[in-house]
């Protein structure tokens, strides 16, 4: 461990005789030593059999509050990006004020290369990286969306990133669309951002275009750009209107007239539909995730607490206009075969979160594993969603901080529940996705565009995350996915409803960390854990059959060659070994012992009762002597769960000392 | 009576069903003594084949008609919550469908409700009414201890009206001193066991509140069985649903709590729950944001909040964790109860049932339990589920207290997924039961009126219907693996969530149940 740490810019490495505060029950803590190296804090427990460790990457700090010292020392509250909040008690003010200092300074970098993805080293080699960075290729995307075709085309205008540097180098625009248009049109929008494909809809030739807002003020037109809307739904032969969805406010919209931006004008433009979707802007998003965070954060709040802070919140009523604009662009496309232009005010934010819960919903491959990936890089990295702006990786304006992906990570949790078969994939894939976001510890999400991730050698210098998520998709894999299931194919339509229950508060991610809040149980586990005995029992089958087979033939050969003593010797043989594959029970039985030690069921509770049992005695006797205390020797005991526990070490070491393992190295 | 005369229009052709989630059917509805039955026209609807639809007409909550000149339509709700409308050609058709429906809904004489006519060829009267019979749960405690003995002092329903004929008390007390206690508790409901937890010894005990009054009256009988129930130098705890302040209240009206001092080995705790008519309109107000599609989401969240359901939930799920925690951690004895101890406090003793006791997850086991803690512990099913949400009708006794438990046993099967041996299919079935039913399970207050009625010689048992093999097969979990761990739920808001089978109007999840 010593040598791990090497923490240059701060003053102490190390901390001893430490307390990690359990949030739910405040009487429990354990008493560690917390280590500072330059890409983790690091806590570790005292006791001396488990030696628990928590690791924090830097980059995943979001805020540090030192709090007033008390007697028993110096409170410091970190709260994380991947909502993970750890209370500490340091011993000395002075300790506590170099931990909160190096803190402030290691959790706000300045430069690309001072993050993690540039020091992490999974020790694979230069083909395995390159082969990581290919296994999500756009191209390929786009072929399998049906284009190049004869509406579609790549155009090569942006090859240098001259017409619009946050833009992908290759973007698909309608075949009519010359390139005197293109950057015509470009000119005519905030950042250059002009209408580019982001999918198309083999079946019915209608598409999803994405663009910023136009330039067009009080009464600005510009016919490039008006002939660039043209050709997008002739695009579209089957159709004779595009709509053009505006995802701000009305009002918004309207404010930015002035500042000579603004949205089309229907009489400008031949043939479009307007229509304004009332999605807030990312500073509006940011304070209701920082109420909602808040409502999290409340010590055993009152059911009415909860409830309260959420509808207060907004989180949901957010999360719901989200996926009302992309319920509204899918059933366009799908329902009306018209094609949709969709902006915002830059088009990095709403737009992306729109176009992709439309082509989520629309398009049965982005609920696979793969697809998903592509999804993101398609709607999100080669878009120019400013990644490196609205999740703070390196030290930056906090107004530019915003949930932006997040939202569009729930949206799809959300569609998850209502569609239990359509995903292939499980929620942990979206919560590992989410951490990732914010970690940089794989290359992905560095920057705020293509451009700048090719001036630094991102794909040379760092790891691609999908390459990491694929290779442990066993982890991922949803196990009532299938395939064939009537939820699996076509468009998703979802219930919309508040009282469909379609929206619910995401236990599973913004809790995450407290882990006696979270069902016992793993269902998703367990089924897996059977889906893979199955299969594995379906194989041995099969391997069985065959031989079976191939002893029927040896037997009937027998039969006919019966005079051959030599072939006859050598078939004996064979059918023996055969026979001895065949019985193999060790084997078999082995598979069948092992399997209920690998449900889940089983470890968890044995886990889960003994640590309450601990727990259990801390917590309630101090309660109930209360009680004898008062004079009537009443008193209403409210009581608190007796797994308030909450965080359960030995559960929390699963997951995530796997991960820790695999940091270190 | 005569069914007869209340039905005044026997067959209507060519109406029209619509519900949520199901194309809407044409056909030929009749009006019998006890069922609504729309079947489809032959061919009237191609692609869905036969329709049939088989409705209790006690499952009806409200009738609600609007009539025009040629036709009219009825919008029928049911205690299940679900909603049907029906589009009736004729005016005068419609009202007297209408009016049919009202009057045989309401009819409210036990005996003339569909169980006793029930007769299906393929199940025998009195199977089932004797799965359950306290003497073979008794006879569990006894391998293990002595000191309980099962007494038949209200073997003629007199001491306790509301208590079955036998109970389990202490050994050491006699009947004369049960006789005695009875008189000092409201409906002379004194303390019996409830549960014995076999890790430990201790016992669950539960009663109704003691006749203290304002004059701090005592009862020595009462306060020797309490005593008995506890070893030498053993502390027990009482837990009270209602609010220390409530139960000071009560002594105004003849009613309290044990004092400190006459009952000095035992500390009291409180754990107010809701019920009656708070909880009632609780529901109401769920049910109505459940139903209004119009709502946005600030409003779902508010009057989601303001319905206090989940609070109550919460309550609940947290007073059955103390009183379990009270006997595992504390090794303690626990007497619960409220007022009269025919509601909350069979919801906190059952509730601490499930959590404790790993044979009260099973399939058997549980319908042991509803039987011993629900229906022979004498819960008013009859008066607490007369009428549901919808109803317009002025409340009285109604209050979803036992919907309240099965939603509470279903957020234990949400955080323990393997550990309940039945499925919320299960617990979906129950609650329609309770309100309208073909079996005779819930019918009547308590084993007294049940045995007025002739209940278990004219009806069939529930019991014996779930318990075929068709219908077991669909009530199993398929995850379960016994667990002989009590399991703690986490009663964080953020852990409970809505139980949305009953509550969701689509239709589809309970084609079966009615035949569709």
């Amino acid at each position: 461990m010593g040598e791990q740490i090497r923490a240059p810019s701060s003053p102490r490495a190390w901390v001893e005789n430490v307390r990690l505060i359990d949030r739910i029950s405040s009487r429990k803590a354990v008493l560690g030593t917390l280590y500072l190296t330059a890409t983790h804090v690091i806590f570790v427990e005292n006791v001396s059999e488990t030696r628990k460790e928590t690791w924090v990457l830097h980059s995943q700090i979001s805020s540090i509050e030192k709090q007033a010292t008390t007697a028993t020392g110096c409170p410091l509250l970190i709260r994380c990006k991947n909502f993970q909040i750890i209370q500490l008690i340091i011993p000395q003010e002075r300790d506590c004020h170099d931990v909160y200092i190096s803190l402030i300074r290691l959790a706000r970098p300045v430069k690309y290369e001072e993050l993690y993805c540039f020091s992490f080293n999974p020790k694979l080699d230069k083909e395995e990286r390159e082969q990581g960075w290919k296994l999500v290729g756009l191209k390929e995307e786009y072929n399998r969306m049906g284009v190049p075709n004869n509406y579609w085309q790549i155009s090569d205008v942006n090859r240098d990133y001259q017409v619009c540097d946050s833009y992908p180098a290759e973007v698909y625009v309608p075949k009519s669309a010359t390139a005197h248009v293109i950057v015509g049109s470009s000119k005519f929008r905030s950042r250059r951002r002009f209408p580019a494909l982001s999918y198309y809809c083999k079946d019915n030739n209608a598409s999803i275009c994405r663009s910023s807002q136009p330039l067009s003020g009080f009464s600005a037109r510009c016919l490039e750009d008006e002939q660039m809307l043209q050709a997008i739904r002739k695009a579209n032969p089957g159709s004779n209107f595009i709509y053009v969805v505006d995802t701000r406010p009305k009002l918004n919209a309207m404010a930015n007239r002035a500042a000579g931006k603004g949205y089309e004008n229907e009489d400008n433009y031949s043939n479009i539909k307007f229509q304004f979707i009332g999605i807030e802007n990312i500073h509006v998003m940011r304070s209701s995730l920082q109420k909602m965070l808040e409502v999290c954060e409340l010590r055993s709040p009152s059911m009415s607490d909860f409830l309260w802070g959420l509808e207060n919140s907004g989180w949901l009523k957010h999360i719901k206009a989200i996926m009302d604009a992309g319920i509204f662009i899918a059933k366009a496309v799908a329902e009306e075969g018209v094609s949709v232009l969709v902006h915002c005010s830059d088009g990095w934010d709403r737009t992306a979160q729109v176009c992709s819960v439309a082509s989520l919903l629309l398009d049965p491959f982005y609920r696979t594993m793969k697809g998903f990936m592509v999804l993101i890089e398609k709607d999100w990295v080669s878009f120019g969603h400013k990644f490196n702006h609205r999740y703070g990786n390196l030290d930056g304006d906090p107004k530019e901080i915003s949930p932006v992906i997040d939202q569009f990570i729930e949206c799809v949790w959300q569609l998850m529940e209502q569609f239990p078969c359509a995903f292939e994939f499980n929620e942990r894939f979206l919560i590992h996705i989410q951490h990732h976001i914010y970690s940089c510890q794989f290359g992905n999400f560095l920057c705020n565009s293509q451009k700048e991730r090719r001036e630094l050698k991102i794909q040379e210098r760092t790891y691609s995350l999908w390459a990491h998520l694929w290779k442990n998709r066993a982890d991922y894999m949803n196990p009532l996915y299938r395939e064939d299931h009537s939820q699996t194919q076509g468009t998703l339509r979802p219930q919309t409803a508040p009282c469909n229950f379609l929206y619910k508060f995401w236990n599973g991610m913004y809790n995450r960390f407290e882990k006696g809040m979270h069902p016992r149980q793993s269902v998703t586990d367990y089924l897996m854990a059977v889906k893979e005995e199955t299969q594995q029992l379906e194989e041995e089958l099969e391997v069985l059959e065959e031989r079976l087979a191939e002893l029927k033939k040896v037997q009937l050969n027998n039969r006919k060659q019966n005079s051959k003593q030599q072939d006859r010797n050598k078939h004996i043989e064979l059918s023996t070994s055969n026979n001895s594959i065949a019985n193999t029970p060790q084997d078999y039985s082995s598979n069948v012992k092992s399997f209920p030690s690998r449900s889940p069921s089983q470890g968890d509770e044995e886990d889960s009762a003994l640590i309450l049992t601990q727990d259990n005695l801390k917590s309630s006797d101090p309660d109930l002597s209360a009680t004898s205390d008062q004079e009537s020797g009443v008193e209403d005991l409210s009581c608190r769960s007796p797994s308030g526990g909450g965080c359960l070490p030995s559960e929390d070491s699963g997951k995530d000392s796997d991960e820790a393992v695999f940091l270190t190295v | 009576m005569e069914f007869a005369e209340l039905i005044k229009i026997a067959k209507v052709e060519n109406v029209q069903l619509s519900c949520p989630g199901l194309l809407p059917v044409k056909g030929t509805l009749c009006i019998t003594s006890h069922h609504l039955l729309l079947s489809s026209q032959p061919g009237g609807n191609g692609e869905q084949g036969m329709v049939e639809l088989w409705l209790l007409l006690r499952n009806i909550d409200a009738v609600e008609k609007r009539v025009a000149s040629s036709s009219g339509s009825i919008t029928l709700k049911c205690k299940d919550l679900k909603v049907l409308q029906l589009e009736i050609p004729g005016m005068e058709e419609c009202l007297n469908i209408s009016r049919s429906i009202e009057a045989l809904s309401s009819v409210e004489s036990v005996m003339m409700m569909y169980p006793f006519f029930y007769r299906p060829q393929s199940m025998k009267l009195k199977d089932g009414w004797q799965l359950y019979p306290l003497q073979h749960y008794y006879q569990q405690i006894a391998t293990e201890t002595t000191a309980w003995r099962l007494s038949c002092v209200n073997g003629e329903f007199t001491v306790c009206p509301s208590y079955p004929a036998a109970v389990i008390v202490p050994t050491a007390v006699d009947d004369n001193t049960l006789k005695k206690a009875a008189r000092f508790h409201q409906g002379g409901r004194f303390p019996i066991l409830s549960y014995y937890h076999k890790k430990n010894g201790t016992v669950l005990l539960r009663s109704s509140q003691p006749l203290i009054g304002p004059n701090r009256k005592r009862c020595p009988e009462d306060e020797q069985l309490l005593s008995a129930a506890l070893n030498r130098g053993e502390r027990g705890f009482i837990i009270d649903t209602r609010s220390a302040q409530a139960a000071k209240q009560a002594r105004m009206m003849g009613g309290g709590t044990e004092s400190k001092s006459s009952y000095p080995c035992w500390r009291r705790l409180h754990g107010p729950l809701e019920r009656g008519r708070p909880l009632q309109e609780s529901f109401i107000k769920l049910v109505e944001a459940c139903n209004d599609t119009s709502l946005s989401m600030d409003r779902w969240l508010s009057k989601l909040e303001s319905s206090k359901w989940l609070a109550h939930l919460k309550g609940a799920l947290s007073t059955a964790c103390l009183a379990a925690q009270c006997m595992e951690r504390e090794e303690a004895c626990v007497l619960v109860h409220g007022a009269e101890g025919t509601d909350t406090t069979l919801l906190v003793t059952a509730l601490a049932q499930v959590i404790l006791d790993p044979e009260c997850r099973t399939l058997t086991g549980f319908q042991g339990l509803l039987e011993r803690e629900w229906i022979k512990a004498g819960h008013p099913f009859h008066f607490r589920c007369a009428r549901s949400a919808y109803s317009h009708a002025r409340l009285k006794q109604e209050a979803p207290i036992f919907l309240l438990f099965l939603d509470c046993v279903w957020q234990l099967g949400r955080q323990f997924p393997f550990s309940l041996e039945f499925n919320e299919h299960l617990l979906l079935v129950l609650f329609e039961h309770t309100y309208a039913s073909s079996y005779g399970t819930f019918l009547c207050n308590s084993e007294k009126e049940r045995c007025l009625c002739e209940v278990k010689e004219k009806t069939h048992s529930l019991w014996s219907w779930l318990n075929q093999p068709s219908q077991q097969k669909k009530h199993l979990n398929p995850l379960y693996t016994y667990n002989a761990l009590v399991i703690w739920p986490s009663v964080e808001p953020q852990s409970l969530q809505l139980w949305q089978d009953p509550l969701t109007l689509d239709i589809r999840p309970r084609f079966k149940q009615w035949g569709l």
